[in-house]
């Protein structure tokens, strides 16, 4: 009766993994990963993370100034000194985009973080409660789903002039219901659980259970959300740049990079073409890394092990002979 | 009328082959009632789906099932339709996931009458009416137009029964059929079952996981354990006649309702599916018995006094009267 | 109500509490008088209308006691036991517990920590009444953080010897829900109960779903507690032998109302009530012939 069974399919490399050295424990992590991930998630989280740390460490990154060029410089082919070549005014173009990644991912991230802080509270406040507390929240975020993003956006700047501000804080307003929502219908379910029935018994209060458990155990598909909403985010965030509503020129962004039209007329693609790209890569990315992550049970992830407790020593346990 | 041997059914588990059913014999006579009584994973419901070959995609099944001297194994699918359709009615544990709830009762009756019974409309409408108060539902004509939300349960079980009637099939095979019921609902449904299988000489199959409840409806009862059948015994006495320690192990785990023992002779352990059992018998891990022999080697279900039982130790065992 | 932080830092309350109710003195376990649970209910065609699913139900559990609350489905047993913990709020009535009352929401964090610790409840459905992504020790130790009042090894030792109570060793421990049987996971829960150290457990229809030979493991392990804790029991069961195996005394609950009770053997074996007859004479035992004792 000491047979130990794996789980149906149990995380990968959990078994061989338990008990072994701290070397082969962070391999047989990265394993695990990898195969939760599966080729296509790898390769898209491979390719944020890439975007990440040319956003954070991108003065030591990048070759050049990204805001200075010599006019003599410009529309250049690829050289020894400028590995993708200048733009119009002779500025290095992968100075651009590593530095342009900072705005590019700030800004959505911004607005995922904030809409987050809103839409979560809301959305676990309406499914505790209920009746006609849920159906205020409910309400409430109908209306602000009936406004498209950019719309809103759009008529920020209109009343508060452009910029980089007033465009996150509306978009962070449009995107509460595309988090809340999903948040909403998925604490519901959790409320009506007998396992919260239990925790009530107990004696723990509202904050407790919401946020220790019901949040926790949806964390995945939270995660998920936040994930496809940073990527829409992204995508707004460069459209309003590229329309000179939000970032503006001469600051590198990739939405303003986009717009360089003079690079166009003049035949010259790539200054617009490689901003573009990696635009569509990192919606991409995360789009198929959110329907990943939202599929997953919040204690199989391999990923935010240390949050929702260790991968390994996850077995089916005997039963117990009395 | 139905004579199953070494039957073997393994169902694709995430690519992977797991069995369900390992080395199942099982023989029903003609007007017999053979109760099928076991825990989860035993293999019980598994065993219905077979014989009616209503298993998942990707299962791999070996052996052979013989309902009235045809293997319904070798059915080409026009022949397993009409052997469906005719020669074996099922009764499911829950009617309301088993009744289409957009169709009103006298549809759902109708159906299986003009489609199987090249019956007119008129004339299964007659007939369902009938049906209905061969079950034990007085007004008919009210109930064949309501829907399955209407009625209850229990209803909607004789409704379900009065279904099965309807084709006139010579086999039954009612999968936990009063499960989902309160007990007084049970006591009238299984009535009502018992009752027309009695008049209509038809031969059943009553799987449940109440041994009491088999012992009540059934003429024989087999006990199954992993995928396989353990012990077969007459109903009538098996309280006394049980010889497989764990027949006699679930005798014990049940409390009486006439009186209030101090402790029950539980069997330890959580029952197993046939694929987490080993090479040897399949209830050695629970066993108070279990040898080296019943761990290495899998007993054959033998004959043992009026009955079938697969233990190595069967004979020791009850000459010592160790139980 | 809390002795247990007044005990010494080593003690193990649950060995060597005395038998019967002293904690408690001899105020009756739980007391429930006139209880009445309406709801309101709109009909498919936007009707209004009033359902009582309990009404007028009064009974008592003594201390360290067994009641058991026996009725098919729509009964009212399950709503009584909601009640009973504060999980729906009575219509009316009075609801005791330990001499406390709680008809009322609790007040405070304090009052529904008392609470907690004078009642505790086990549910029906193993698969859904743990927190699926809590461990075991994880589980119990939350509730022991915040009832116990022990601290340090004082707490991981209590925390072991509940686990141990329930026949759950150190491995098996770490394991998350879904990685257990229907017949661990009730265990847990019975553990996760018994860790805020209540004087009374109610336990809602908490053997029906599991299989037979875990039912009796089960069924064995309650017997144990009550002898070595002197807990009280409320058992809510459609399952008369069960009931007769656990409880002393006996409610018989029809369509919210309480037809016969009385004491267990008594009313089981001598029942006045002709519904409770009715449902005596339903349950198959040996020599039970379908259609025995029915009007059908």
């Amino acid at each position: 009766m000491t047979a130990v069974l794996e789980g149906t399919t149990g995380a990968p490399g959990a078994s061989g993994t338990a008990g072994a050295g701290n070397g082969s424990k962070k391999r047989g992590r990265i394993r695990a990963a990898y195969r939760w991930l599966g080729p296509s998630g790898t390769a898209a989280a491979l390719f944020l993370l890439l975007m990440v740390l040319a956003a954070v460490f991108a003065s030591a990154l990048a070759p050049a100034d990204p805001n200075t060029g010599s006019l003599l410089d410009n529309y250049q082919g690829s050289s020894a000194d400028h590995l993708l070549g200048t733009d119009g005014i002779g500025r290095d173009i992968l100075s651009r985009l590593i530095y342009g990644a900072r705005t590019s991912l700030l800004g959505p991230a911004l607005v995922v973080g904030v809409s987050m802080a809103v839409g979560i509270p809301l959305a676990l406040i309406g499914a505790w409660y209920g009746g006609l507390v849920d159906a205020a929240v409910a309400r409430v975020l109908d209306l602000v789903y009936a406004l498209p993003g950019l719309l809103l956006a759009v008529l920020t700047v209109a009343l508060f002039g452009p910029g980089m501000t007033p465009a996150v804080v509306a978009l962070s307003i449009a995107y509460v219901p595309f988090l809340s929502r999903i948040v909403r219908a998925a604490a519901r379910q959790q409320r009506v659980s007998p396992y919260v029935d239990a925790l009530t018994v107990q004696g723990f209060g509202v904050f407790r259970i919401s946020v220790r458990h019901i949040l926790r155990n949806i964390a995945p598909v939270v995660l998920g959300q936040a994930a496809i909403a940073f990527g829409y985010a992204l995508l707004d965030l460069a459209s309003l740049s590229y329309l000179g509503l939000a970032v503006q020129a001469p600051t590198a962004d990739w939405g303003v990079m986009v717009s360089d039209t003079d690079a166009l007329l003049k035949g010259y693609s790539t200054p617009v073409f490689l901003p573009g790209v990696l635009i569509v890569c990192s919606v991409l990315s995360l789009t198929v890394l959110g329907a990943r992550i939202s599929g997953e049970r919040p204690e199989r992830h391999p990923l935010f092990g240390r949050v929702f407790g260790r991968v390994s020593g996850r077995r089916r346990a005997d039963a117990p002979a009395s | 009328m139905l004579r199953l041997r070494d039957v073997n059914v393994a169902l694709n588990v995430e690519g992977r082959m797991r069995p369900v059913l390992s080395g199942l014999n099982l023989d029903l006579a003609e007007g017999e009632a053979l109760g099928l009584v076991g825990e989860s994973g035993s293999g019980k419901s598994m065993t219905v789906r077979t014989i009616t070959r209503l298993l998942p995609q990707g299962a791999r099944v070996s052996g052979s099932v013989e309902v009235d001297g045809r293997d319904v194994l070798a059915m080409r699918p026009a022949e397993l339709r009409a052997f469906r359709g005719s020669d074996v009615g099922v009764v499911f544990q829950d009617p309301r996931a088993a009744i289409n709830p957009t169709h009103r009762i006298g549809e759902f009756l109708g159906e299986a009458l003009t489609v199987n019974r090249g019956v007119s409309r008129a004339e299964a409408a007659r007939r369902s009416a009938d049906l209905l108060a061969s079950v034990g539902i007085d007004d008919a004509g009210r109930r064949l137009r309501q829907y399955p939300h209407e009625l209850s349960g229990g209803m909607l079980q004789r409704v379900m029964i009065a279904s099965v009637l309807a084709a006139e099939p010579r086999l039954i095979l009612a999968d936990e059929p009063t499960t989902a019921l309160d007990v007084t609902i049970q006591a009238e449904v299984v009535g009502i079952l018992d009752r027309l299988r009695r008049e209509r000489g038809l031969s059943m199959v009553f799987i449940t996981h109440d041994l009491d409840l088999a012992l009540a409806v059934c003429d024989r009862v087999a006990v199954m354990y992993a995928g396989s059948v353990v012990e077969v015994r007459s109903a009538r006495d098996l309280h006394e006649t049980a010889r497989h320690p764990y027949t006699i192990g679930l005798l014990g785990s049940r409390p009486s309702i006439e009186e209030r023992a101090p402790r029950l002779a539980a069997i330890p352990g959580r029952p197993v599916s046939a694929f987490e059992a080993g090479p040897g018998c399949a209830f050695a891990t629970r066993c108070a018995f279990a040898q080296a022999e019943c761990r290495a080697r899998r007993p054959r279900l033998e004959a043992f006094q009026d009955g079938l039982v697969r233990c190595h130790r069967v004979e020791e065992i009850h000459e010592h009267s160790v139980v | 109500m809390n002795t247990l932080s007044s005990e010494p830092a080593s003690g193990r309350p649950a060995a060597r509490r005395p038998v019967t109710g002293v904690r408690s003195g001899n105020r009756p376990a739980v007391t429930v008088s006139g209880l009445t649970k309406s709801f309101r209910v709109t009909d498919a065609h936007g009707r209004r209308s009033q359902f009582t699913a309990v009404s007028d139900v009064s009974f008592t559990v003594p201390p360290g006691g067994s009641l058991g609350l026996v009725g098919e489905s729509g009964s009212g047993k399950t709503t009584t036991a909601r009640m009973l913990v504060g999980l729906e709020i009575p219509t009316a009535g009075r609801i005791e517990v330990l001499g406390h009352d709680r008809s009322q929401p609790a007040r405070g964090a304090a009052e529904r920590r008392r609470r907690a610790r004078e009642l505790q409840i086990v549910f029906q459905d193993p698969y859904t009444s743990l927190d699926p992504s809590q461990t075991v020790r994880a589980a119990i130790d939350e509730v022991l953080r915040a009832h116990s009042g022990l601290e340090g090894t004082a707490r991981a030792e209590r925390l072991a010897e509940l686990l141990d109570q329930v026949g759950f060793d150190e491995r098996q421990a770490s394991a998350r829900p879904r990685d257990l049987s229907g017949g661990q996971r009730q265990r847990v829960a019975i553990a996760r109960a018994l860790a805020a150290d209540p004087r009374v457990l109610i336990l809602d229809e908490a053997v029906s779903a599991l299989d037979v030979s875990i039912q009796a493991q089960i069924l064995n392990l309650l017997v144990d507690i009550r002898a070595a804790t002197g807990i009280a029991y409320l058992l809510i069961s459609h399952d008369l032998a069960v009931v007769r195996h656990l409880c002393d005394s006996v409610v018989v609950l029809r369509r919210g109302r309480v037809v016969e009770s009385g004491d267990c053997g008594a009313v089981l074996d001598a029942p006045a009530d002709e519904y409770t007859r009715t449902l005596r004479a339903s349950v198959p035992v040996p020599g039970w012939r379908p259609g025995m004792g029915l009007s059908t």
